[in-house]
């Protein structure tokens, strides 16, 4: 069998059609758009074509609202930095528990260098509360970033409501939607969102290319200077191929909106399904009914989730972990901690994120194929003895931690 | 994806001495609760001659955590329970032909489990004090924590101070502004208790480190040996053990021994050791595991 790749929410297969777009901008159309000339002008066009693709599957009002950037990451950098420069008199930066690392880490940072940094926290289903939320606005605050959709676990935050709630006291509000965009219905001109941070290869275009949502009007600083690409707001030499690649994806995501909400969707929840009547000791987590369609992340208890995958590897198989050993750190995932799952749980979470490409067959081969593992490493598993957790039969497993 | 061996590979596909085992005589439960490892090693143990006749375990962790389990219980298989207790984390990397840097961190519990099942086996209580913290340095596996204790224990001002002790940022140097980050936080909570960062300790007795009276070579090996003399019971008890093997000018090479050569504290062991030498010959030397004695002098 072909391998299978559920994984989509690291990185996507680059759709065909994206890679033909792209081609001739390192060939015949390789100039300069700001060039005068005719080889620049052609480029010129395609980029205003691929900005208008990008402003139509997240509902922006003008085309000139979007900035195309290097990835989600500097997108982010961006946003949350314009947002301190052009505020000075602000000094204060709200964002949630659960965020991606370019926004925490970021956030780190940002209180080393004298802001203040306040973060949200969330409930042992990955949800804020709007009570708490609307405590932590203040005249100092100068912007609330939250993700529109996690990544580990695809919950969805109710960021429209949020922005309404920022706009109403002044404050601006940014949106990393990197998973969401492509996914959900999203209509910027109809909501209070300031900023909204999306990456190509999310959504079957190329990895270097991501594009920054600046609603009109909002003030905003930017993070390179220099020449007077994307209107003086990020500078350097426009990355044509990849933008061009960006506006196809974005098109064929539009298009595809309503495979992911049917067809992705249904595939997830019959993958869900089948692995949570099998297997014990194993559940969703997250916010199973407010989530992206395309992902499912389960926590399949006193196991350890690297050890998960190199066997589904084994056989095939393209997951992900909120294992602390597959990120190189020594604590699982903040996500999953922000949640209070429990280390012995959260150690053997396994996120399975879909695409449109993924088909029925492969979702129930999956669906055959977990079961065995989990059994096989629960049998080398200290806190597991016969048919269940040791605990629960007296023998309990307690080591002496390091 | 991290880059194991073969070997490591076929153990955790096909781990050895998996399981309970209903006859053991000694166990040793280890853990990392943050990292998600926990290792029960269970030991059958001829009581007359101290041979372990049959070793098994279970393991809640990762591929390498699961491989070094099965690599530890294979090896030792039909040792005395003194020699199993010296077969170091590096042995059992070794005989797994090797593990990433991260993974020698916190995924290889063997030598702790075997501390545990012997302690156990022999009716006596056992206690890690082995503190993990975030892994800063990539190249030589070095974390926050030992990082944080060696600038505390001797006072260090510079990221270079930081690599002479603990070989931490001597490899790519990514790691720096990590390094510098805790340098930070120790000397501002120094500043914090209202004084400058307190000079370096002259050790218990009012004399001061010797300053200039140049020693002859022979009275300064007799200080160096005079030094190792006073450390080696405490590397005894942890069944390590250390020998003089050369001086070349300001570098003092040693032989690490027994359980002290790859364990991974030894570059604090070593830089614990230079303090000594240092205090003792009131000058600034270099101690250095005899390995990185140049080959041709």
């Amino acid at each position: 069998m072909k391998p299978i790749y559920l994984d989509n929410n690291a990185t996507t297969r680059v759709d065909p059609a994206v890679v033909e777009a792209m081609l001739p901008f390192f060939t015949e159309h390789f100039g300069n758009a700001s060039s005068m000339h005719a080889f620049g002008s052609q480029v010129g066009r395609a980029l205003k074509t691929a900005r208008a693709q990008v402003q139509a599957l997240i509902g922006a009002e003008h085309e000139s609202e979007i900035i195309f950037t290097s990835c989600g990451t500097e997108s982010d950098a961006t946003a949350i930095l314009s947002a301190l420069k052009a505020q000075p008199e602000r000094n204060t930066v709200i964002i949630t528990a659960v965020e991606h690392p370019a926004i925490l880490s970021l956030g780190e940072w940002l209180e080393k260098e004298g802001y203040i940094v306040h973060t949200l926290k969330v409930d042992k289903r990955g949800r804020i509360d709007l009570d708490e939320y609307k405590s932590m606005l203040h005249e100092r605050v100068a912007v609330v970033s939250a993700m529109w959709a996690n990544n580990e676990t695809g919950t969805l935050f109710p960021v429209e409501e949020m922005a309404e709630i920022a706009a109403a006291k002044g404050i601006m509000f940014h949106t990393d939607a990197v998973q969401a965009v492509g996914k959900i219905p999203i209509d910027l001109k109809r909501t209070k969102i300031d900023m909204l941070s999306l990456s190509g290869h999310k959504l079957h275009a190329p990895k270097g290319i991501g594009a920054l949502y600046l609603r009109r009007g909002c003030r905003f600083r930017p993070l390179l200077r220099g020449g007077h690409q994307e209107r003086g707001r990020r500078a350097g030499t426009e990355n044509s191929a990849a933008i061009v690649g960006l506006g196809k994806a974005c098109e064929l995501a539009l298009e595809h909106l309503s495979t992911e909400n049917t067809q992705v969707r249904g595939l997830r929840d019959q993958l869900e399904q089948g692995l949570l009547s099998q297997i014990t000791h194993c559940f969703a987590t997250g916010d199973t009914r407010h989530r992206l369609p395309n992902t499912s992340n389960i926590a399949f208890e006193y196991i350890e989730g690297e050890a998960i995958l190199l066997l589904l590897n084994k056989l095939g198989i393209a997951a992900s972990s909120g294992s602390a050993c597959t990120s190189g750190s020594l604590e699982p995932s903040h996500v999953m901690r922000a949640m209070g799952i429990p280390y012995t749980a959260a150690h053997g979470t396994i996120r399975f994120s879909l695409s449109r490409w993924n088909t029925a067959e492969e979702i129930q081969h999956v669906i055959s194929a977990t079961p065995p593992i989990i059994e096989q490493l629960r049998k080398l598993s200290p806190y597991w003895s016969n048919n269940g957790p040791s605990e629960s039969l007296g023998t309990g497993f307690s080591p002496t931690y390091a | 994806m991290w880059e194991y061996s073969d070997k490591v590979r076929e153990h955790f596909y096909n781990p050895r001495n998996s399981g309970p085992l209903d006859a053991a005589n000694g166990i040793g439960d280890v853990g990392s609760i943050q990292c998600g490892d926990a290792l029960r090693l269970m030991l059958k143990v001829d009581p007359q001659s101290e041979v372990i006749l049959d070793a098994h375990f279970q393991t809640f962790g990762c591929g390498s955590a699961i491989a070094s389990s099965s690599a530890l219980t294979e090896i030792i298989k039909g040792m005395t329970l003194d020699e199993a207790l010296n077969v170091s984390n590096q042995d059992i990397a070794d005989y797994l032909d090797g593990l990433p840097p991260e993974k020698m961190h916190c995924s290889v519990m063997g030598r702790e489990a075997l501390q545990a099942a012997v302690a156990n086996y022999r009716g006596e209580e056992w206690s890690d004090d082995h503190e993990e913290g975030a892994l800063i340095c990539k190249c030589f596996a070095i974390d926050a924590v030992m990082i944080e204790e060696v600038i505390r224990a001797n006072n260090l001002t510079t990221v270079q101070d930081v690599t002479f002790y603990t070989k931490a940022g001597g490899g790519c140097a990514a790691c720096h502004e990590g390094i510098e980050d805790i340098l930070a936080k120790v000397l501002t909570e120094h500043a914090s208790d209202g004084e400058a960062p307190p000079p370096r300790p002259a050790g218990n007795t009012a004399e001061a480190p010797a300053p200039a009276a140049k020693m002859t070579l022979v009275q300064k090996i007799h200080k160096i040996e005079e030094v190792l003399e006073s450390v080696r019971p405490m590397l005894q008890r942890d069944h390590g053990d250390v020998a003089l093997a050369d001086v070349q000018g300001k570098k003092i090479y040693v032989h690490l021994t027994g359980a002290c050569a790859g364990c991974m504290m030894e570059a604090a062991t070593l830089g614990g050791i230079q303090q000594k030498m240092i205090e003792a010959l009131g000058e600034l030397v270099q101690v250095l595991p005899a390995s990185h004695m140049p080959v041709d002098v």
